[in-house]
């Protein structure tokens, strides 16, 4: 199996298996818990809480353990907003590019008197930093914009936008799911108030995360109980999987230039390779983006029948077409980067990781153009296309 | 719990009937870019018999299925028979397909009885309006 789908989500890796075994096995007290047991639980969380702070260049109070990318950008949210409301600020920044978690958060504030503005990113998928200055008014709570994105991988000018934020005194909020263990990131130089991480797009376990919140952000909490991570989120914390995402994290952001160096050889094989196919193009801009991703559009063709041909020859892989969503439309991403309807429902997206080898990415090349080329074969908009029936969009 | 069918990847994997008919007797396609599947259909039709059919498609898994196997179920009927051809039969013999892939076999179901019609018109034969309510072209 050739696994291209790492931004879906990644093995977990050794180092983090490793590192939780312990915490099933012998360490299985409840941190809250005053006994011996409790105790040795508890200064493992207090150590992978100062570990994990450490890796973003922040202190440990201003880390909260979540159960992922998910929990993390509401609790952000409506976190943000509770302040807001509280100064009758009740507007709300953000692009038409982000994750569901934020796009559906939002959409809940407005029914709540929010207004919202999702600004567009043109064809680059890049948010503009003018216009998240100009988009800024008096009554502004908060900016939320991606670090990068999950489909087109564009990484946005977050540390631009940060600066910006700071200097009109509004929060600042970056769902980071995708970069965190792929970038450098210190929420420092970079001005977040708020950022959002998931373990297991870095080689941590599934279910768990964290959530990034500057001293002084007051945090609503979503899940009311006990008195866990300083009131903000009850329920007893999942240890193994946090000590397994502090060890992830660990782990991936060691010797990551050499890491992205490699990464980067591999998707540009892939873009110069797979874009010999004709009406073909890539999706999102061509330098800012993450080393491991590689997102194309094909005209004349779906993209559920490419995935499940490329199932068959081994190579797991993702898009945004509309068939393979269960919804009607294709991605919103690829709508708002402008790709029409018709060759939004063709694309493909290949997410590496480390563990990719150049022939695997030899082969994929090989087998999508093959793919493309059958499916192409049999599409009746192919046919109109070549035929001189129907414009080429690509 | 596997997405499709065994049947369905079969026919996907395999379609049967793919291609064009050089001078078809009817032609029918429906459904468009914008929503992800179109299906063509062509019929070679001989007195009241299909001898022949041939089919295009724009789509995902179920939609190619749905095409190839529609075809096999039609490929020598009457065209009395292929006009009652609804995309429940086409799903229930591919062993069913998932509620939110129904409309992909739908597809199937109109773009034949789009040939159909197709080749009525071109014949100057009589029809059954009713038949073909839902067809619009
Ligand atoms: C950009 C982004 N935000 C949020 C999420 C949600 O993360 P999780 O699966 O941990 O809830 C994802 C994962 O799909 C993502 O890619
Ligand atoms: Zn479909």
């Amino acid at each position: 199996m050739i696994y291209l789908d790492n931004a879906a989500t990644m093995r977990t890796s050794e180092v983090a298996i490793d590192a939780m075994m312990p915490y099933m096995r012998t360490i299985y007290g409840n941190p809250s818990s005053l006994h011996s047991a409790g105790q040795q639980a508890n200064e493992a969380l207090f150590s992978a809480r100062e570990k994990l702070a450490a890796l973003i260049g922040a202190t440990f109070k201003e880390v909260y353990f979540t159960s992922g990318g998910s929990e993390s950008d509401n609790q952000a949210i409506i976190s943000a907003a509770r302040i807001g409301a509280r100064k009758g600020k009740k507007h709300i920044i953000s692009t038409k590019i982000e994750h569901h978690a934020v796009l559906h958060t939002l959409e809940k504030l407005k029914n709540n008197g929010f207004e919202i503005t999702l600004l567009d990113v043109g064809e680059s998928g890049i948010v503009s930093v003018e216009d998240v200055k100009n988009a800024i008014r008096d009554d502004t709570i908060l900016v939320s914009v991606m670090y990068a994105n999950n489909e087109i991988g564009t990484v946005q000018p977050i540390a631009e936008i940060g600066k910006i934020c700071r200097e009109k005194g509004v929060l600042f909020h970056t769902d980071a799911v995708q970069a965190v263990g792929h970038l450098k990131i210190d929420v420092q130089t970079d001005n977040i108030d708020l950022m959002s991480i998931s373990a297991h797009k870095f080689g941590g376990p599934k279910g768990v995360g964290a959530l990034y919140a500057r001293k002084g952000v007051l945090l609503t909490s979503l899940i009311e109980g006990g008195a866990q991570e300083n009131n903000k989120r009850a329920g007893t914390e999942n240890l193994p999987a946090i000590v397994g995402m502090v060890a992830a994290l660990e782990k991936s952001l060691d010797d990551l230039d050499r890491k992205n160096a490699y990464l980067k050889k591999l998707r540009d094989m892939l873009i110069d390779g797979i874009l010999e196919i004709p009406h073909s193009a890539l999706n999102g801009d061509r330098e800012k983006r993450l080393s491991n991703n590689a997102s194309f559009c094909f005209e004349a063709i779906e993209g559920e029948s490419l995935l499940l041909l490329l199932s068959d020859k081994g190579i797991c892989a993702s898009s945004g077409s509309a068939c393979t969503s269960g919804s009607l439309d294709p991605s919103h991403v690829l709508l708002a980067i402008g790709r029409v309807h018709d060759v939004a429902h063709g694309s493909l997206r290949l997410t590496l990781s480390v563990d990719n080898t150049m022939e695997e990415v030899e082969y994929v090349i090989a087998q999508v153009k093959w793919v493309v080329e059958y499916l192409r074969n049999m599409s009746p908009v192919w046919r109109d296309l070549v035929e001189g029936k129907r414009q080429f969009i690509l | 719990m596997a997405l499709y069918s065994e049947k369905v990847m079969d026919h996907f994997r395999n379609p049967r009937n793919v291609g064009i008919i050089e001078n078809a007797d009817g032609v029918g396609e429906v459904g468009n870019a914008k929503c992800g599947d179109i299906m063509k259909i062509y019929l070679k039709i001989d007195g009241d018999i299909i001898t022949d059919v041939k089919f295009e498609t724009f789509g995902c898994g179920s939609a190619i299925a749905s095409s190839s196997m529609a075809t096999e179920l039609i490929k020598g009927k009457p065209l009395s028979e292929a006009l009652e051809l609804t995309n429940k039969a086409v799903a229930e013999a591919l062993d069913g397909l998932p509620a939110y892939k129904m409309h992909c076999s739908v597809l199937a179901e109109s773009a034949i009885k789009k040939a159909i019609l197709d080749y009525y018109k071109k014949n100057g034969r009589p029809y059954d309006e009713s038949l073909f309510a839902d067809i619009d072209d």
